[in-house]
């Protein structure tokens, strides 16, 4: 059915909408905010594009408050449930301009720019700039290229080519200062902070729970045992909004606390498994930037947002790209039952089959383990794509190599898209194994090795050989960092001009 | 006709341009999309149960499970259409539903009506189909094999290309495999159909011709085409997806909302669209072509191969224009093009912005770049030799090119882009780069204006003029996007000679102007716009008259400028005058009308003159590619284009902007894919991949070429919406360029389209091995 009475009568939901606080009873747990937002309220400006979390054209800003500080963040409506939304501020463009009573620096920016044609997609970039005018704003942080563009990786436009709308994002806050001062942030807005104060303690919702600790999960996973977990919920919402598989019951595992723990003590680093890629862009930025160049090429603003990183790992699929990445440091997965009985799992094991893993039924992922002392280890990310922003790996290659005195002492060199699971090509590591870092010799045996050990598959997304040629040449390539060749990798964000200018030339 | 105001007045050069017209509604969400416009509470929602054979008989249908579903009120098969069920634009073969048989997978066999979308998306899955499968052809290449064609062959010829080909210094003889690309407007498509009180429908369409729609869902109906209403406020994108593929939805809502007495809406989710709707077809050119030591095309023979998919729908024009575009700025002095409607048992293909004439244009560069690394010169070079210019003027087809502008407009990119330059430092760069490679390449494009059948070469407009003075212009012109309503009222204000903001825009409506071309072929403003001026003109001249009359004035002493109506030493207010003129019962409305002059193709002789003109336009584009993976950045790109007099050169820029990244996406990232048994698995925005804005580079240069259009067109103006598209095709030639640079221009290896990075990757690889062949052979004589 599409829209089904639950027959309760208390308010279970509440949220501010735009400038009005919003309480509702009667919602299937699966409901998106984007058909809630049109459907519920009349609110049309935002649309949907694919219902698939893939152009961006719902997208929504949302605010959270969290020990006082209330941020904003994007994400997308049309892959988000109502339920998971509980406590926060949801933003749509038809709030904008009447937050201040003239058209936000966003909006006049993109008016003035050019930068809407058919329009359809603008609500969705409005919000999107929106979120970063307030974000920059907030940390008085400048608006550089860079920034609009990450802004912007999960919004797509037909008709422009986006020059305007990156103008736009360029020049919003000189022409909100130059004419008409926009001052006020949401951010800093004491109306909304106090509106959403009040609305932070939610009684549970039969269909949707929030269990807030681990103990309250366990209880929860008991007591319905066949519910699903969701955490951002952007590959679980597309059984939903493209299979049009009604869910029963949700279990959302982003409010557990110790789910949420993004922490190093003197020898590993722990990663919640309700911490989202976003949580981890920010950690790792100065710490490994290595990792934090490999996020951004990974979905879209505004998923990462909201994608988790246990998500990511228990979903279990071979082109995920954060499995090949545990790979290389051997990161060690903690997992719980509904029982309360824990254990751990060395993720070289957790993988069964296609699709496959260790986790039982009953069971969930509770946190990884990090060995530090491997994360100090020269570490590479590879991932090849036919697009630079938001898209799947054809092939994407993990790597690490312990030297000592010259030799490699441990290598990893961890695959995703090459075969039914994320895989290592322990062949090929063992030939470079006690070898000197320089022995091109071996490096070649490595990839003859490679050639035989992995047979992965032609799609759409590339042909078996062209996955083969991208696993040994990013292994060559790998090498040639190790032995301090400078190698251009291209990401998303463009080049730096003056890598451009060197590329290649200092070869070893 | 009266004299065109062009030649009276100033273009639009110093005036202040207003924005898009909907720019503050699209910015705060206030743009009403047909999804966005209120539902009525007995609305119904349409899946369709598609197909999953490419080519089969239907041997049972059991549809109990589909009309059970809860929420389900009605299912149709084609036995249920009250009308004729041929849907088709020009031809035949486009069946609302399915009968007997299915030619292509995802064809729809019948519909649910539901109360809910998701009931009925969910009750369509229901069905329980059986086919008898027959052979299917799915590929260009099979059908030219099997001569199975959706339309017969049609062949353009000049001079004698077989004996030319004989008696030149080199030959090339080879083939390039072009695939085709999804429309990915952001709108999916969409209709809304609602029954009248008299027996009609009215019907909300998100289409580029509703006219069509209104003609087509008369003929499901089995109503008079008068009996229905068609409106069309907007599209969220059209790209020429919405020109035929969009009455499909009209129709379905139609049948469905008549049978049932209420409103019923029909949109496709992006799934359904990207699997049920076509796209711009696939080619497989093969070609010869002869040319001398110095680089010159003597000639050329072509045979182009259209994947037309299942029906003709609009191929027969999209396949024609492919090979008015396969010399693309060049002279072919001998020539055969031969082009062949190729039927596959895959979604029927459709118009897509430039409608064939990219794949003659890729096909044009693609032998260009070839003929440059075989006589050892830079590309540029050989496109200025054989760039039409004084002497080699002649198109294959017999039309002349008349402005002799292509040389100029080349050559003041190649200064202004600092190509030489660039070229060099680029050479340097690739000598001493092991890695990393760099390319560069300036492409023309000559692009014919006009639609080649040359019945819709017809526009027709609306305008009154209220007691207050405010305007309102209705055309058959629809907007997309692209800016139409805006220029048009432009063209209003200009021509009338007041103020913009008194002309008021709104949607395009059957009821308003009958019989309306499609807004495609880039002639909206074309054709519109002069309609819309022929209509201010008559009520001028109405006024004029009564002016005369009534304050004895000569003609010369009536005129209307600034917002200002003269009359011989006086002036008025235009508001004053217009009530003054209405009290004096002077008519204040008028249609206009226009058909383009001077047109008309043989096409038994296969000569003539399909365009009233040529929009022209260069641009340089320059990569750097990574010897590794075949990844690749744009890193600068600098364009040139000719739209005559513009009208909005924001708009414009707009509309080249976005064709470029349009045209370099259909050759980058945007790849089409099916598998063995003709379905399509590029079925979603996660598989395949549009540009974002990170592929856009930071150095992204456009500025217009400052030359009226020679033709008497709207102020001067020329075409833009299509042209530029095939600009993206210097992104292109510039990766093939850098892949050619390994084996240093010696040989121009083969790259496939779109050049994904695994396309650029085996192009590398090619140019390697050529390499090595060459060192070897060199060795082998030592």
């Amino acid at each position: 059915m599409p829209f089904e009475i639950k027959g309760f009568e208390e308010n279970i939901l509440k949220f501010l909408l735009n400038d009005k606080v919003i309480e509702d009873s009667s919602l299937p747990s699966d409901f998106t905010a984007l058909r809630y937002l049109r459907e519920e309220q009349g609110l049309a400006g935002t649309k949907e594009g694919c219902a698939s979390g893939d152009c961006g054209a719902c997208t929504l800003l949302v605010g959270a408050l969290e020990e006082g500080k209330l941020t904003y963040s994007t994400l997308n409506s049309c892959i988000t449930p109502i339920q998971s939304l509980a406590g926060k501020h949801l933003v749509s463009v038809e709030y904008l301009a009447t937050l201040n009573g003239q058209l936000h620096p966003a909006q006049q920016a993109m008016v003035d720019c050019h930068g809407s044609q058919c329009g359809f997609c603008t609500p969705g970039f409005v919000l999107s700039l929106a979120g970063l005018y307030e974000n920059s704003q907030a940390e008085d942080m400048p608006i550089d290229r860079e920034s609009v563009c990450d802004a912007i990786s999960g919004n797509l436009c037909r008709c422009t080519g986006y020059r305007p709308i990156i103008d736009a994002g360029l020049s919003m806050v000189a022409s909100a200062t130059k004419d008409a001062p926009y001052i006020e942030l949401m951010g800093k807005n004491d109306k909304i902070k106090a509106q959403l104060k009040d609305i932070q303690q939610q009684e549970a919702d039969p269909v949707y729970l929030r269990p807030a600790s681990l103990n309250a999960l366990i209880d929860a996973k008991t007591t319905h045992s066949d519910a699903k977990l969701i955490a951002g919920g952007t590959d679980l919402m597309l059984e939903n909004t493209q299979r049009f598989h009604d869910f029963g019951t949700l279990i959302d595992v982003s409010y557990v606390a110790e789910l949420k723990q993004l922490s190093a003590d003197d020898t590993k680093l722990t990663l919640g498994a309700s911490v989202t890629y976003r949580d981890l862009e920010d950690y790792s930025q100065h710490r490994y930037p290595h990792i934090y160049t490999l996020l951004s090429r990974i979905a879209s603003r505004q998923i990462r947002n909201r994608g988790t990183i246990g998500g990511n790992v228990a979903n279990a699929s071979p082109i995920a790209d954060l499995p090949p990445l545990l790979l290389a440091f051997d990161a060690d997965i903690n997992m719980m039952k509904a029982d309360g009985h824990a254990r751990t799992v060395n993720i070289n094991d957790f993988y069964t089959g296609y699709k496959t893993t260790l986790l039982g039924d009953d069971e969930l992922i509770t946190d990884f383990d990090i060995d530090l002392a491997k994360l100090a280890q020269f570490h590479r990310f590879y991932k090849v794509s036919k697009r630079m922003e938001d898209d799947i790996s054809s092939v994407m290659l993990a790597v690490r190599f312990a030297v000592q005195d010259d030799k490699i002492t441990d290598v990893r060199f961890a695959f995703g898209g090459m075969a039914a699971t994320p895989i290592r090509a322990v062949n090929a590591e063992h030939c470079l194994m006690n070898k000197n870092t320089v022995d091109e010799h071996a490096l070649e045996q490595a990839i003859d090795a490679l050639r035989t050990e992995l047979t992965p598959l032609s799609d759409m997304r590339a042909s078996a050989q062209y996955r083969l040629d991208m696993a040994c040449n990013l292994i060559r390539k790998a090498w040639l960092e190790l032995n301090g060749t400078e190698v251009v990798t291209f990401s998303g964000h463009g080049l730096p001009e003056s890598s451009l200018n060197i590329g290649g030339m200092s070869h070893a | 006709m009266r004299k065109l105001p062009s030649d009276l007045v100033t273009g639009f050069k110093n005036d202040k341009l207003p924005m898009h017209e909907s720019a503050m509604k699209h910015v705060t969400g206030q743009a009403v999309y047909i999804d966005d416009m209120p539902e009525w509470p007995n609305e119904l929602h349409v899946a369709t149960g598609k197909s999953t054979e490419a080519h089969a008989d239907i041997v049972s249908i059991n549809l109990d499970k589909v009309k059970a579903y809860p929420g389900v009120v009605d299912v149709i098969v084609q036995s249920d259409i009250p009308g004729e069920v041929d849907v088709s634009p020009v031809l035949s073969g486009d069946l609302l539903l399915a009968g007997d048989f299915v030619h292509h997978i995802g064809q729809a066999i019948f519909a649910v009506a539901a109360t809910s979308f998701r009931a009925a998306k969910q009750a369509a899955e229901l069905a329980e189909v059986t086919y008898a499968p027959r052979e299917a052809t799915l590929h260009p290449k099979e059908s030219l094999a099997r001569q199975e064609f959706v339309l017969p062959t049609h062949t353009i010829c000049c001079g004698d290309p077989k004996v030319a080909m004989a008696k030149a210094a080199h030959t090339i003889k080879s083939d390039i495999y072009i695939k085709g690309q999804e429309h990915f407007y952001l709108e999916g498509q969409i209709s809304v159909a609602t029954p009248n009180e008299d027996g009609g429908v009215v019907v909300y369409a998100s289409s580029q011709h509703p006219a069509e729609v209104q003609k087509l869902v008369a003929k499901v109906l089995g109503l008079s085409v008068a009996q229905v209403l068609v409106e069309t406020r907007r599209m969220g994108g059209g790209f020429g997806g919405k020109e035929s593929q969009a009455a499909t939805l009209s129709c379905m809502a139609a049948v469905l909302a008549a049978r049932n007495g209420c409103p019923v809406k029909y949109r496709m989710p992006r799934q359904d669209d990207m699997v049920q709707t076509g796209k711009r077809h696939d080619f497989w050119n093969r070609y010869e072509v002869g040319f001398s030591k110095e680089g010159e095309i003597l000639s050329a023979e072509y045979d182009m191969v259209g994947k037309c998919g299942c029906t003709a729908d609009l191929s027969d024009g999209v396949v024609d224009r492919a090979m008015f575009h396969a010399d693309n700025a060049y002279f072919l002095p001998n020539a055969r093009i031969s082009g062949y409607r190729g039927k596959t048992h895959t979604v029927s293909n459709t118009a897509f912005r430039g409608f064939g004439g990219p794949k003659g244009v890729l096909l044009a560069e693609t032998v260009i770049e070839e003929i440059a690394c075989t006589v050892g010169k830079d590309a540029l070079d050989i496109r200025k030799l054989n760039c039409y210019q004084e002497g080699k003027s002649k198109t294959p087809y017999g039309q002349e090119v008349e402005e002799n502008v292509l040389l100029t407009l080349i050559e003041e990119l190649e200064d202004s882009s600092d190509y030489r330059a660039r070229r060099n430092g680029i050479n340097a760069f690739n000598k001493q780069s092991p890695f990393l490679k760099k390319g560069l390449a300036l492409t023309p494009v000559k692009f014919g204006i006009s639609f080649t059948s040359k019945h819709l070469n017809q526009g027709g407009a609306l305008v009154h003029v209220y007691t207050d003075g405010s305007v309102h212009i209705s055309h058959g012109g629809t907007e997309m996007g692209q800016g139409l309503y805006t220029k048009v009222a432009q063209i209003v204000a200009k021509t009338f000679g007041i103020d913009y903001q008194r002309v008021n825009v709104s949607s395009t409506r059957t009821d308003k102007v009958p019989n309306a071309s499609p807004t495609a072929a880039s002639a909206g403003t074309d054709l519109n716009g002069m309609a819309a001026l022929d209509a201010v003109n008559t009520i001028k001249g109405r006024l004029q008259e009564f002016a005369m009359e009534h304050y004895g004035i000569r003609a010369d002493e009536f005129a209307i400028e600034n917002d200002q109506v003269q009359l011989g030493t006086e002036a008025m207010s235009f508001p004053e005058f217009i009530k003054l003129a209405y009290m004096n019962r002077v008519s204040l409305s008028s249609t206009g009308f226009y058909k383009t002059p001077k047109i008309g193709y043989d096409r038994k002789a296969a000569k003539g003159r399909p365009f009233l003109y040529f929009s022209n336009g260069a641009a340089v584009s320059e990569v750097i590619v990574d010897t590794f993976t075949g990844e690749y950045k744009v890193t600068q790109v600098d364009i040139l284009h000719d739209v005559g007099d513009s009208i909005n050169a924001d708009i414009d820029i707009g509309q080249i902007e976005g064709a470029f990244v349009q045209g370099m996406g259909w050759l980058t990232s945007e790849e089409l894919s099916w598998d063995e048994k003709g379905r399509i698995t590029t079925n979603s925005p996660a598989n395949y991949k549009i540009p974002t804005s990170a592929d856009v580079p930071e150095k992204f240069t456009v500025k217009l070429f400052d030359r009226a259009n020679s033709e008497e067109s709207v102020y001067r103006s020329k075409a833009v919406g299509e042209p530029p598209l095939m600009l993206g095709i210097s992104v292109w030639c510039a990766l093939k360029d850098a892949c050619a640079a390994v084996c240093d221009h010696q040989f121009s290896p083969p790259l496939a389209v779109p050049a994904t990075p695994e396309a650029v990757f085996y192009s590398l690889q090619a140019a390697q091995a050529f390499s090595a062949k060459q060192k070897q052979n060199r060795e082998a004589e030592v």
